[in-house]
């Protein structure tokens, strides 16, 4: 007698497993499940930041998945678990891995959404214990090539400083609007099954300009977190597990200890290492503008794409954006074409650019930023030193962030300002105003200190801050004010006395003057 | 039985062609490989566990995931190796051809010997380039990257369409489909060849035989 299962489905048909024995849907139902945890765990292994390496093994454990050794981390096979809820993907229920990137300032986006959906489509003359597996199996080693194809592997891999990688899972309809214009599929594979088709794809973002639509919540910066998902590894060798070097970039108003402290609920970092490379040149260029002209690819050369609407002649956009005081030398980036010294140092003045847009990654911003507004009198003032406090000052680019909270519509970072055609730079040191475009007037480009050959350690006093500090140092107190009126009251005071005297001395002062006629 | 061919073509620079075959034929073996069989009684097997191993290459902006088999990884480190000892030593112009060909055995009576029969080959054609500063070979190692990530996904689109495979063999048949001389993982039979063209046109045949046990079968 033929057993039949029925299914409802999610829109009340019902589907026939005539041919599927029990046995047969336990195992599939279980290799499906199976597989979308392995398949979690190697995308996010992925873009842990580090090589993988596990071991061959001819004897088999037993607990080795379609026969490859994917380690699990837990904390990925728990959020895995709990995004499924119970449930396969099945047909309309797919599960997908998205993978963004936050940066230190809490800016996100999106970069690719893996996407394991079922389609309607049935085989069922398939073998379930035997073809199925073998072909999920494939399907598996798919994916670990593939994950290292795509345009964040290498973002993955530089991770560290300036941003993070993370994960979100989520099960049901896939969300793909965050991944900008233009974004590319590439399908991994596919593999048929008595109940379905399993497809497994991978749709990426290719237009890496920073989008900022939910970017401007002030949450506290991710990299005050730090979750090691390691576990020693089999291979000799590969590097101990606990190599996460601690994050060295706080907020200062981070509580210290809480390891997801900034993190939404449903998302989790994915990554332990922060490297001690150089910040990459990619993102600290593109989180200060929102180009006309796309970036299409990392690859692609970042400075040329942001230079996009301005004129060559200044360079705004030094890839590592060097804050240059009017007063003091000029820095070269050299990763900037087309740039000359002079370019850089004024072009603090010239473009009246987003004035929020130069944060680099140095906390040590907020005196510097302080000091930029009480030096630069006549020129560049545009409100007055005491609007920033020293509270304000806990903050990095605090000065900025109550204005940016104000009005959006202002907000250079959200809508870019039309480049102004760029003068001569001598002329735009001069003539700051003048040479802007409309409407940028009350804007005041705040550029970052970094003096040469100062590492930018970020300790609370780091050379730059050192510098700004003691560039304006207290005046004399011989020459203040009060001391100056005290001086006069005394004066004043002594007046009776000198008038009495002279008043005693009067006949030898007319004898003095007689002498003179 | 028709053998499936896929022809990948990529162009690179002299000191690139080893990791640019290495990446692609490893991607290849990576699909093309099981674990260790261990045939129980009442003809069952299980299957042994294989693990993966993440290579950064040095002259290409781009990582590969290779078996970890350091045997297999000699083999075919040794077969490109020699391919691109034979395409330096063409001349500048050198065209060169390296193929993976995935056969089977079939068993002939005596005195014939035994029949391959490829059920697969991949051909990779490498058009040498050289580059005259360093500026143009930052950008080849960032497009060539890009280029290999694309061969990474058409290899994979090949063979996620799973077509013909040979059937699972037996344990008497199995050295017939597999190459069981390696002690941690299991490819199918393969061997790899390859084919320089001089710039002069002429071509220039060689055949390199992988150790196998066939040739000593005899």
């Amino acid at each position: 007698m033929e057993e039949i299962n029925r299914h409802a489905k999610a829109d009340g048909r019902v589907k026939m497993d005539s041919d599927l024995s029990p046995q047969d849907k336990k195992d599939l139902d279980k290799f499906i499940k199976f597989f979308a945890l392995k398949t979690v765990q190697v995308i996010v292994q992925a873009r842990l930041g580090e090589k993988i390496c596990t071991r061959s093994s001819s004897s088999p454990t037993g607990s080795d998945w379609f026969n490859l050794a994917i380690k699990d981390i837990p904390e990925v096979t728990l959020e895995a678990k709990k995004a499924l809820g119970g449930q396969l993907p099945g047909i309309g229920r797919s599960m997908c891995v998205e993978i963004s990137l936050k940066t230190s300032e809490g800016d996100s986006m999106e970069l690719e959404t893996w996407c394991l959906e079922m389609n309607e489509k049935c085989d069922k003359d398939i073998k379930v214990s035997y073809t199925v597996y073998n072909r999920l199996s494939v399907l598996l080693k798919s994916l670990l090539a593939i994950t290292r194809v795509t345009p964040a592997y290498k973002l993955s891999r530089k991770q560290g400083h300036n941003y993070v990688i993370l994960y979100r899972i989520y099960f049901g309809e896939v969300q793909l609007s965050g991944l900008g214009e233009g974004f590319q599929t590439v399908r991994v594979g596919v593999v048929s099954t008595p109940v379905g088709t399993l497809t497994l794809s991978c749709a990426y973002r290719t237009n890496l300009a920073f989008m900022s639509n939910r970017q401007f919540d002030r949450s506290a910066p991710i990299m005050g977190i730090i979750v090691d998902h390691f576990v020693d590894p089999p291979c000799s060798n590969q590097r101990p597990a606990n190599m996460g070097h601690p994050c060295n970039y706080r907020a200062p108003d981070e509580e210290d200890g809480s390891p997801f402290a900034g993190v939404q609920d449903s998302q989790e970092v994915c990554t332990t290492s922060f490297s001690t490379s150089p910040p990459s040149q990619l993102y600290s260029s593109r989180l200060y503008y929102q180009p006309s002209a796309e970036l299409c690819h990392p690859a692609a050369n970042p400075n040329q794409a942001l230079h996009a609407g301005k004129e060559g002649g200044v360079a705004l956009a030094p890839v590592q954006p060097h804050g240059v005081d009017a007063h003091l030398t000029v820095e070269h980036t050299p990763n900037t074409p087309g740039s000359s010294g002079d370019d850089v140092g004024l072009s603090q003045s010239g473009e009246g650019k987003r004035d929020g847009g130069r944060r680099s990654d140095s906390p040590s911003d907020p005196v510097e930023s302080l000091n930029e507004f009480t030096r630069k009198v006549g020129a560049f003032v545009n409100k007055p030193s005491s609007e920033i406090t020293a509270a304000s000052l806990d903050l990095p680019f605090a000065a900025f962030a109550p204005r940016g909270l104000e009005s959006e519509e202002d907000d250079l970072m959200v809508q870019p300002p039309a480049s102004p055609p760029c003068p001569s730079p001598l002329q735009a040191s001069l003539h700051s105003q003048g040479s802007e475009g409309s409407g940028q007037q009350d804007d005041f480009v705040m550029v970052d200190f970094k003096p040469a050959f100062s590492k930018d350690d970020l300790l609370p006093m780091d050379l730059g801050t050192f510098y700004r500090e003691f560039q304006n140092p207290p005046q004399l107190a011989s020459l203040s004010l009060h001391i100056s009126s005290q001086s006069m009251a005394d004066d004043l005071d002594s007046l009776p006395e000198k008038l009495a005297l002279y008043e005693k001395n009067i006949d030898e002062f007319d004898a003095f003057v007689d002498m003179l006629h | 039985m028709n053998c499936r061919s896929v022809v990948l073509e990529v162009t690179v620079e002299a000191r690139q062609v080893e990791e640019a075959m290495l990446s692609l034929l490893h991607t290849i073996l990576l699909h093309r490989s099981s674990g260790k069989f261990h045939y129980k009684k009442e003809g069952t097997y299980s299957i042994g566990t294989v693990g993966t191993v993440d290579i950064d290459c040095d002259f290409i902006d781009f990582t590969f995931v290779r078996i970890s088999s350091e045997e297999l990884d000699r083999v075919i480190r040794k077969a490109v190796s020699e391919f691109k000892d034979a395409l330096s030593n063409s001349g500048s112009d050198g065209v060169g051809q390296i193929s993976l060909e995935f056969y089977q055995k079939k068993k002939s009576r005596w005195p014939f010997s035994d029949e391959c029969i490829p059920w697969e080959v991949w051909s990779i054609k490498v058009n040498v380039v050289n580059l005259a500063n360093e500026q143009e070979r930052q950008i080849c190692r960032e497009k060539v990257g890009e280029k290999l990530g694309d061969k990474v996904i058409n290899i994979v689109e090949v063979i996620n369409r799973h077509e013909y495979l040979p059937k699972m063999p037996t344990q008497s048949e199995v050295d017939n489909v597999f190459d069981t001389s390696l002690k941690d993982v299991q490819p199918y039979l393969h061997k790899i060849t390859y084919q320089i063209t001089d710039s002069l046109g002429t071509s220039v045949s060689t055949t390199m035989r992988r150790l196998l046990k066939d040739t000593l079968a005899l």
